[in-house]
């Protein structure tokens, strides 16, 4: 009935957020809805082991975390968008929480879904709500973005879909195996076909890799989270390349006691790891900082394959990135979007002495560009921290130190554009700085919060958290520390 | 059944082959509606007998890919009044032939595949539909015949899907049926933008985003 209620609560927001005659209704829908079903979320935390339509849809750890992180984005993001929306027109205060709502009902489909062929409808439908609000400016760039979204994203869900067909063969036609149920996948995963089941991972990480973003299937990114409005970005760098991650998680899941992990996990080191090496390549001399965000994005999307394919330590760290990535990426698109709106432009070099015209944007611009490089005290050092000393564990030595060469790359990288954003004197571009202002609190109030829970989770996980980190790990084949 | 089952994939094949070979967009559209119907006929020949679930599976496959898909993209064309493809990335001549490669690659690896399913041509028909599909979203130009693309792609992981009809519940059949419905109409609607700002359909225009 709960899991039923927390897919079906933001359904129905989004029908009513279309139906509502105004704007101020809207609005209160959004908020309400969001605050509804984070209520709904925490709830789920204090039961165990729910389960609705046949095991359907059923409540894991790693589920969980990921249904979470999406509750929590989305109610910042939603009170985000109702400050944002304030000034716009009415087409735009009916789309957003429309779209935002079917994102939310989507996305929770996804994280509590135990049946594969369920989880890749709701992969799709988070894949389609967001496009309309990558369209938002109604331009030839944001159609642009919006076009190659769409195909190529439509392109590797649709191979996803492949891959769960070829689950399905891989599993036999006997008693206590009822088709592409996660739990009697898990429980009888010595009896499935390993050579079908090879071939539905292969297609599995080229399909969810496509929406998660990992080199090379990242090449809509740049262009998506670059024209997108920042806080569909932040809630898609966020929110939807985790609920991605979790797909293949579950693959993931499937091969390991199938004794394929040896045949999984380098797959997923290399996906990792060239992702590192392209975000590198294309955050240095990087001119748009929204594109900058994107690559970052390509970063720790990679640092989650690397750390699944690692095992142990790393698989650890991987699910404790889950939350610091979303978190962080929240944080930075939001901020960035304020920057963005001050300087009218997203081109770095156009947005200068930020800290003395939007003190309080520049100084969440900084926390969240130590949070993002893995600079303690913030939570993503922590996993970052166990993804490469999880290399070092399982004997990857050479893993470890390329991981650790690009990291300090991407941080250089990001560092010198965001640095100069917030302190830089505007000598060569007088225009690029804004006369000072104070800031709406809308625009701050969210990414405060967000700064918090990532400096929270940097220096202490409360004791459930940590239970259900060790849980989604030791599913996934990994050990906490 | 078997054998009506069997000529019905071979008149799969060529009406891939008719997408790859024909500049004109109508062309396309008529041969993708063809394969949708073909599609949708399959499930109870494949089944062999009949059976509410391939029944009502058949008639919800034609309704949305014989029907309602191929009159939204004439209806695309129409309003943006484009007949042909004009610059694919690879001629037509080629990309027959490329298409050939693909239907000998395809019964090659089927071949090779452990059989659990007992459709023996259902496995190759769908890769070669796939692959098919594939190189007409990568090698043409024109937003609408990318959009054919991506249906026969969907339509070649359809009929593996057909291998799988009896275990994969119906409700989920459904619900993929309606996210491909949905997935075209959105692109759809994009379509008919890129042609009220470009003044053509072609995805060629969209270029400006890249890296300096």
């Amino acid at each position: 009935m709960l899991l039923a209620a927390i897919v079906l609560v933001p359904a129905l927001g989004a029908a009513l957020a279309y139906a509502a005659p105004r704007r101020a209704t809207r609005s209160a829908l959004l908020v309400g809805g969001a605050t509804l079903h984070l209520l709904l979320v925490g709830w789920l935390w204090t039961t165990t082991g729910a389960t609705a339509f046949a095991g359907w849809l059923a409540v894991d750890a790693l589920g969980l975390l990921v249904l979470s992180l999406v509750s929590v984005l989305f109610i910042v993001t939603a009170q985000y968008a109702v400050g944002h929306l304030r000034g716009e027109s009415t087409r735009d205060s009916r789309v957003y929480p429309t779209c935002l709502f079917a994102f939310l009902a989507a996305a929770s489909l996804v994280s509590l879904s135990h049946h594969l062929a369920l989880l890749w409808v709701g992969m799709e439908a988070t894949t389609l709500s967001v496009a309309p609000l990558i369209y938002d400016r109604h331009d030839r760039r944001s159609l642009e973005a919006v076009w190659k979204y769409l195909v190529l994203s439509s392109v590797g869900i649709a191979l996803a879909l492949l891959a769960v067909f070829l689950l399905a063969t891989a599993q036999p036609s006997v008693a206590g195996q009822r088709p592409l149920l996660l739990d009697d996948l898990v429980a009888g995963a010595a009896s499935l076909d390993p050579r079908w089941l090879r071939a539905a991972f292969v297609f599995a990480i080229v399909g969810f890799g496509t929406k998660m973003g990992l080199a090379p299937l990242h090449t809509w990114k740049p262009d998506t989270y670059g024209e997108a409005p920042s806080l569909v970005g932040g809630l898609m760098a966020g929110g939807l390349t985790s609920c991605a991650f979790l797909g293949l998680a579950r693959f993931t899941q499937v091969l390991i006691p199938a004794g394929l992990g040896t045949f999984a996990r380098p797959l997923l080191v290399a996906f990792g790891l060239f992702s590192l090496l392209v975000a590198a390549a294309f955050i240095i001399g990087q001119a748009d900082v929204k594109r900058l965000l994107a690559y970052s994005s390509v970063e720790h999307v990679g640092l989650l394959a690397l750390g699944l394919g690692l095992g142990g330590l790393g698989t650890y760290g991987a699910v404790l990135h889950v939350l610091n990535n979303g978190f962080v990426k929240g944080l930075l698109f939001l901020v960035v979007g304020n920057l963005v709106l001050a300087s009218g432009t997203s081109a770095a070099t156009d947005i200068r002495g930020m800290l003395r015209a939007r003190p309080v944007s520049a100084l969440l611009l900084f926390v969240g560009l130590l949070a993002v490089s893995g600079s303690p005290p913030f939570g993503p050092f922590l996993s970052e921290f166990a993804i490469v000393s999880g290399a070092i564990r399982e004997h990857h030595p050479w893993v470890a130190a390329s991981t650790l060469l690009l990291l300090g790359l991407i941080f250089i990288g990001i560092a010198r554009m965001m640095l100069e954003m917030i302190l830089g004197d505007g000598r060569s571009a007088p225009s690029a700085v804004p006369a000072p202002s104070r800031e709406a609190s809308w625009m701050v109030a969210g990414p405060m919060a967000l700064a918090g829970i990532v400096l929270v989770l940097g220096l202490w996980l409360p004791r459930p958290l940590r239970e259900h980190l060790a849980q989604a790990a030791a599913t996934l084949g990994g050990s906490a520390p | 059944m078997r054998a009506l089952a069997e000529l019905f994939l071979l008149l799969v094949v060529l009406t891939d082959f008719a997408v790859l070979g024909t500049s004109r967009l109508s062309a396309c559209i008529r041969a993708i509606a063809l394969q949708g119907l073909l599609l949708g006929s399959l499930p109870l020949l494949v089944e062999g007998a009949w059976s509410v679930h391939a029944a009502v599976l058949g008639l919800g496959t034609i309704a949305v890919k014989a029907v309602l898909l191929p009159a939204f993209l004439r209806w695309a064309i129409r309003e943006a009044s484009v007949r042909r493809e004009v610059e694919p990335l690879v001629g037509y001549m080629a990309s027959l032939l490329l298409g050939a490669l693909a239907l000998g690659a395809s019964f090659a690896v089927a071949h090779r595949l452990p059989q659990s399913a007992d459709a023996s041509l259902l496995v190759p028909v769908a890769l070669v539909t796939l692959m098919i599909g594939l190189l007409v979203l990568i090698t043409r130009s024109k937003a609408v015949s990318q959009v054919v693309g991506y249906l026969m792609l969907e339509n070649g992981i359809y009929l593996f899907g057909l291998t799988q009809t009896r275990r994969v519940p119906f409700l989920l059949e459904a619900g993929v049926l309606l996210d491909v419905f949905v997935a075209v109409f959105v692109m759809g609607i994009v379509v008919f933008h890129i042609n009220r700002e470009f003044d053509s359909i072609s995805a060629a225009n969209l270029a400006e985003l890249r890296e300096y």
